[in-house]
Order: structure tokens, then C-alpha cells, then sequence
């Protein structure tokens, strides 16, 4: 079920990434910038809350009139910082939740990732909380109504003495010392949402909190915009003798507001429990199964501290050297931490398939899928690729390529393949071409494995791909699971580009260990053969 | 595409998108009582009598008590319940017992409940019994009220006076 729904959600995405990509480029792609915009929302919402605190009053008959007199007669600039603090809250809103449905869909919320997806939580209520007392604090027919709304709803719960409702259906009840109490919580809520949202990105390689400029400045231009084009204005006063029968309702921010009429307060108690209990159980349900943690080999780790530069989850870090060789440091992973993506294999010096000792080792190495055993498929699977135009195919687990059959090894991520072996394939004449095929560039399972591939390949992040291996021969394709027709007319455009190219001169010849391994496959095949 | 056009695209769908949010902001509008209604609120907190009547402690019970907690009487905590009705044009559309609140039950009973009426003219009687009577109400009053559309019309009860009021 959760499974279909995922799928359902996957493919949507996939739908709307695409466009969004050819539109404002990987880079500036606002579906793989929603948490950083929710940060820089957050910023507009704190600095225009600052500056509207200048001019508000918190008096019973004085709030009202301070927030109308900042719309009325100051609107060129508290009245745009009303409607940017209104409307950079609702956008928190729906980056919240684009942002919640696009790492479910993508299943980035269970495995190691459970601790992000679990205090995403938490984000959720807080918003919600800080947004509800900003509406109590202009004291219009709106305010009227989410006041008496959400305190009927509190009054549900049996904690109150007294109903909070009886609050608000006289006048006279209530005192100037209430909008007090409610700036203290607007101010101290947003605060501590604040807080969540580092503890949030605290297991987080390079957490994206600030969007590209570019992003941002269309971002802020828009806003303005749309504040003058529809400034955020009040509901009249606040009558308690009247019911606000008839508001503008919020509906990113008070959506429930109208099922406690229509369901009661204790169904809409019911299902917000439901809802947040489903949330803090998903990502064990069921439990993601991964793959055994990296791990560390010291004799061939001179602590260069490069996979822990790469990894995107922060499971390994340098500590001490332990086994006395004439390195300060050595790599230590946090199995609890790791996804098993591989990108430190791909990132670590000794990760060269041209060693030619026997035991192919490398520095770190995941135990289930080895160096060795990618170098020993990569030959074998060369070997079944014949024609002009030959082309291997390094396809990501997540990306279009995945279900390749044919000239095609799949890896957990493309950045678990060191760039030495593209260099290797090519110079071993294993083929003709290499096609490093990884997911989407703006949705990358493994968050930076397409970015440093691509920064490996232009010789921008360490390990380098060599200047001598030709670029013609190499193809990036980035391609969501759902791209497959799109990732295979662009495989055969490349392998028809490839057939055209003369032969290549830089042969080397394989190492005597998979040369004789190759022998005894093939001498073992023969024999197998009727 | 050229650069400004490419961007003036993006401007334009990250504007749509804004202009979206802003709309939803207050659109479309929500209605919670149909137009030509109001509220009538019956409402108050009250704490009736208590179940039991104090008894004197005797001087033995008295010395058999911490120093410190030593008293004269011993007060059973837990409250009665009470009974409230609430009639409109002679039709019963509400009643209920209403228990003390606390763990001890020795809260005061409270009660919170709407009606949706439309405009118009109502004769509207609200009874409470709040002692140990087995019949008849200890409090009561009768009015007719003209409810207005929109109107929030608050039944309240002040224990200081012992009376119900309509505001």
C-alpha cells in the first residue's frame, strides 16, 4: 500500500521535475531547492516580523487599529512587510509540505535517513503552532474565529479547568494582558522552530539552508510583486457579541479550522494523532534493508580524509591513526550512519582498478559489492559488448538505466565508481565509450553523487578524472527511474557517436591476474559446453 | 532561449506560484452558520454542592492525624453532579448531568455547547438543579429573546448571584 502510494507520488514528481528542469536548470530546480527555500522563507518571515513588531500594539482595542493603520497609511513598507510576512509563511507552508512528499516519494525518509524524516515532525506542528497565534494577534473577525476555533479545540482535551472558549464569546472577558501572552508564543514558537529545523539538518552532509542567488532574488522579486498586486489586509474588527460567521480562510494554514464543525473536535483530534503517529512510524514501515556498512582497510588508508569529505551522511569521520603507519589520521566509519552508496570507495585514492596485485583492495570498501568485484564485472560485462560503438553503461540503482541488460553494471551510485575506471575501461580497450547513467540531477538518491561525479569528471574535486582520457567517449546521462525511453534514445545517439570516432590509442594491456582469470572463465565455459 | 527570456520564464512561474499561495490565503471564503443564523452559547462553570456534609472529628482522630495535617473537620472532597436543561419554544435541546471536573472529583462541573438558530423570535428556558433534590431545579429562568442573524447569544450562569443571564 505504502509502497503504491510511493510509487503513485514517484511518478508524479517525475512528471514535474522535468519541466522544472529544462525551465530553471538543475541548479536553480526550486523541487530540489525546498528546503533551502523554507530556511530563506523562514529569514523573510523572522526579518518581517521584526519590523512589523515596530509598529504593533499590543492593546485589546489598540491591535486592530495598529495593524490597520501599518496597512492603511504605511503600506509602501509595513503594509509590503505584512503581506511578505503573510505570504512567506504560507510558502513555509508549502514547501513544508512539497518537501515532506517528495522525500517520502523518493524513499529518502527510512534507513539512516529515519533521524531527518522523525524531526521533520516536530517542524510541522511548530509551523503550525507560530502561524495559528499570528493570525490570533490582528484581532479581526478572522483572528475572532481561529481564537474561538482553537481554543474549542484545546477545550476538547481534558486539561482546562475552565473552558479557554469562554474567553472569547463576551466583551470584557477579555484583557490587553492576552496579546501579550500571544506575542511571547509568536515570538518563542518560531524560536524554537528555529532550533528544530537545525536539529533537523544536523545529520546532514552540506545541508542545503541557502537557496542559489539567482533562486533567491526571483524568489524575494515575486514576493514583492504579488504583495503589491494582493496585499494581506484584515477582516474587519473583532465583535464578540457577533459569531464571524463568514471569514477568508487561510487554507494552507487552517485547513482543519472547518472540520471541527463539520467532524467535531475529537475527530480532528483523532486524526491529527493519526496523522503524526503515522509519520514518526513510516520510516520502519517497513524497515529499509541496506546493504553492510563500508569499511575501513588501514593499509591501504593514508587518512586523506577524502570519503569523509564525500559522504552525505556523515557516517565517517577522521580520528586518530591506530596501527602506527606515518599518517595522522585515519577514516572511521559509523556503520549506524551509512547507506552503503559507495561514494567513498569512488572518492578514495587507492580505489584504482589498474593495481595489479591479486587482491584488488582499496582504502575503504563495501564488503557486499567490493572494488574487486565492480573491476571483475565491469571486464565481464565488456566482454558480452561486441559491434562498433561499444558502450559500457555505469548505471545508478535509482536512475533510468537500472534495467539495462545489456553492457550495463549496476552500482549502489555512480560516484561509487573512481573515475580511474573510466580510464581503465577505456585504456584497457574494454570499450569504446562509457556511459555514466545516474538518476535525476535535482533528485539524486544519494543527494551529492551526481554533483561529484560531475566535479570529478571536470577535474573540480579529487580524485580527478585523468586529462588524458578522452571526453568524447564519455557520456553523463541523468535520468529519473521514470526517463528510461528518454535515457536509451540518448545511450544509442552516443553510441552512434562513439561508432564514428576513430580507434583509440591508449591501450594498456590488462593485468596478468584478470587476464588469467578471464582464460580459466573461458577455458571453464568451453568445457561447460556440450 | 536566451538568458532573459529564460529568466523572465522562471519570474513568471515562480510568480504564478505566489500568486496561488496569496489566493489561497483567504479564498474561498468559509461560512461555519448559514447566512440568516446565529449562535446561541449555553455556557458557564459551576460548582455544585458537595456530596457529603463535614463531620467533627473526635479528639482521638484528631491525634492520630500527622501534626502538621491536623483538622477539625473531615470534608468529603467530590461534588454533586448537576442537571441543566435548556428549553427553546417549549422544545427540549439539551440536558445533561453534568459531573464535577478533577481528578477528585472536586472540580466545578462546566458545560460548552452551541446551537445554531436561525433569526427570529424564541422563548427560551433554562433550568439547573445544582443539590440534592431528586426533583424540580434550584435555578431558572424564562425569557424571549430576538436573535439577530450572526448574533452570539451567551447563557451564562454567575454562581455569585445564583442566576442565569442572557447576553
Amino acid at each position: 500500500m505504502i509502497s503504491a502510494i510511493r510509487s503513485v507520488l514517484r511518478a508524479g514528481f517525475g512528471l514535474i521535475e522535468r519541466p522544472f528542469d529544462r525551465l530553471f536548470g538543475p541548479a536553480l530546480n526550486p523541487l530540489a531547492q525546498l528546503g533551502a527555500l523554507g530556511f530563506f522563507f523562514f529569514w523573510i518571515v523572522a526579518v518581517s516580523g521584526i519590523y512589523l513588531f515596530i509598529f504593533f500594539d499590543t492593546g485589546i482595542e489598540r491591535a486592530y487599529q495598529s495593524v490597520e493603520n501599518l496597512t492603511q497609511y504605511h503600506w509602501f513598507h509595513a503594509g509590503v512587510m505584512r503581506s511578505f510576512h503573510r505570504y512567506a509563511s504560507d510558502l513555509m507552508v508549502v514547501m513544508l509540505v512539497t518537501h515532506l512528499l517528495r522525500e517520502f516519494a523518493y524513499d529518502h525518509y527510512r534507513g539512516v535517513r529515519w533521524y531527518s524524516w522523525f524531526t521533520g515532525l516536530p517542524i510541522i506542528w511548530l509551523l503550525y503552532v507560530s502561524g495559528i497565534t499570528g493570525y490570533w494577534l490582528v484581532w479581526d473577525k478572522l483572528a475572532q474565529y481561529v481564537a474561538l476555533a482553537s481554543s474549542e479545540l484545546l477545550d476538547w482535551l481534558p486539561v482546562f479547568g475552565e473552558p479557554i472558549a469562554r474567553n472569547f464569546i463576551a466583551t470584557g472577558t477579555l484583557t490587553s494582558r492576552f496579546f501579550s501572552l500571544m506575542v511571547f508564543m509568536h515570538v518563542a514558537v518560531p524560536l524554537f522552530l528555529l532550533f528544530i529545523m537545525w536539529v533537523h539538518i544536523l545529520r546532514i552532509s552540506r545541508p542545503k539552508v541557502n537557496p542559489p542567488r539567482m533562486l533567491a532574488a526571483l524568489s524575494l522579486t515575486a514576493l514583492l510583486a504579488v504583495s503589491i498586486w494582493k496585499p494581506a489586509i484584515s477582516q474587519g474588527h473583532a465583535d464578540l457579541a457577533k459569531v464571524p460567521a463568514d471569514v477568508g480562510l487561510d487554507w494552507l494554514y487552517l485547513p482543519l479550522y472547518p472540520l471541527t464543525t463539520i467532524w467535531g473536535n475529537g475527530a480532528v483530534w483523532a486524526f491529527l494523532g493519526a496523522f503524526s503517529l503515522m509519520i514518526a512510524a513510516m520510516p520502519w514501515l517497513p524497515p529499509l534493508r541496506r546493504a553492510k556498512a563500508v569499511e575501513v582497510h588501514l593499509d591501504h588508508c593514508n587518512g586523506c580524509a577524502r570519503c569523509a569529505e564525500d559522504c552525505p551522511y556523515e557516517a565517517i569521520r577522521m580520528v586518530g591513526r591506530t596501527d602506527g603507519l606515518p599518517f595522522p589520521t585515519q577514516a572511521q566509519v559509523n556503520p549506524s550512519l551509512c547507506v552503503s552508496c559507495g561514494i567513498c570507495v569512488g572518492s578514495c585514492p587507492s580505489s584504482t582498478p589498474f593495481r595489479r596485485s591479486e587482491d584488488l583492495r582499496t582504502g575503504i570498501d563495501l564488503p557486499e559489492f567490493p572494488l574487486k568485484e565492480l573491476r571483475a564485472r565491469v571486464v565481464e560485462t565488456a566482454s558480452g559488448v561486441s559491434g562498433a560503438g561499444r558502450l559500457l553503461v555505469l548505471a545508478c540503482e535509482h536512475g533510468a538505466a537500472a534495467g539495462r541488460l545489456e553492457g550495463t553494471v549496476v552500482l549502489p551510485c555512480v560516484a561509487m565508481a573512481p573515475p580511474s575506471l573510466i580510464d581503465f575501461i577505456l585504456s584497457r580497450n574494454l570499450s569504446d565509450g562509457v556511459v555514466v547513467a545516474g538518476c535525476a540531477e535535482s533528485a539524486c538518491y544519494n543527494r551529492l553523487g551526481v554533483k561529484w561525479t560531475e566535479e570529478r569528471f571536470a577535474a573540480e574535486r579529487d580524485p580527478y578524472l585523468r586529462a588524458r582520457v578522452p571526453r568524447e567517449r564519455i557520456a553523463t546521462i541523468w535520468a529519473s527511474a521514470l526517463e528510461v525511453r528518454r535515457a536509451e534514445a540518448d545511450i544509442a545517439a552516443f553510441a552512434a557517436r562513439v561508432a564514428q570516432l576513430p580507434p583509440l590509442h591508449m591501450q594498456s594491456p590488462l593485468p596478468k591476474s584478470i587476464v588469467a582469470a578471464r582464460k580459466d572463465r573461458a577455458r571453464a565455459d568451453a568445457g561447460n559446453e556440450p | 532561449m536566451s538568458g532573459v527570456l529564460r529568466t523572465a520564464g522562471q519570474f513568471v512561474a515562480i510568480v504564478a506560484l505566489f500568486a496561488g499561495v496569496a489566493m489561497l490565503s483567504s479564498w474561498p471564503r468559509w461560512r461555519q452558520i448559514p447566512q440568516d443564523s446565529g449562535v446561541m452559547m449555553l455556557t458557564f462553570v459551576h460548582g455544585a454542592d458537595r456530596k457529603g456534609e463535614c463531620r467533627r472529628l473526635s479528639p482521638e482522630e484528631i491525634a492520630k492525624l500527622p501534626p502538621n495535617m491536623r483538622r477539625v473537620q473531615d470534608c468529603p472532597r467530590i461534588r454533586r453532579s448537576i442537571y441543566v436543561e435548556l428549553d427553546v419554544d417549549g422544545r427540549n435541546v439539551y440536558r445533561a448531568d453534568l459531573p464535577p471536573t478533577g481528578i477528585a472529583g472536586d472540580g466545578p462541573s462546566r458545560v460548552y455547547q452551541r446551537f445554531v438558530l436561525r433569526a427570529g423570535k424564541y422563548d427560551v428556558a433554562v433550568r439547573m438543579r445544582d443539590t440534592a433534590r431528586a426533583d424540580g431545579f434550584d435555578h431558572e429562568r424564562k425569557e424571549t429573546v430576538a436573535f439577530a442573524p450572526s448574533q452570539l447569544l451567551v447563557i451564562d450562569y454567575r454562581p455569585e448571584n445564583g442566576e442565569f443571564i442572557f447576553r
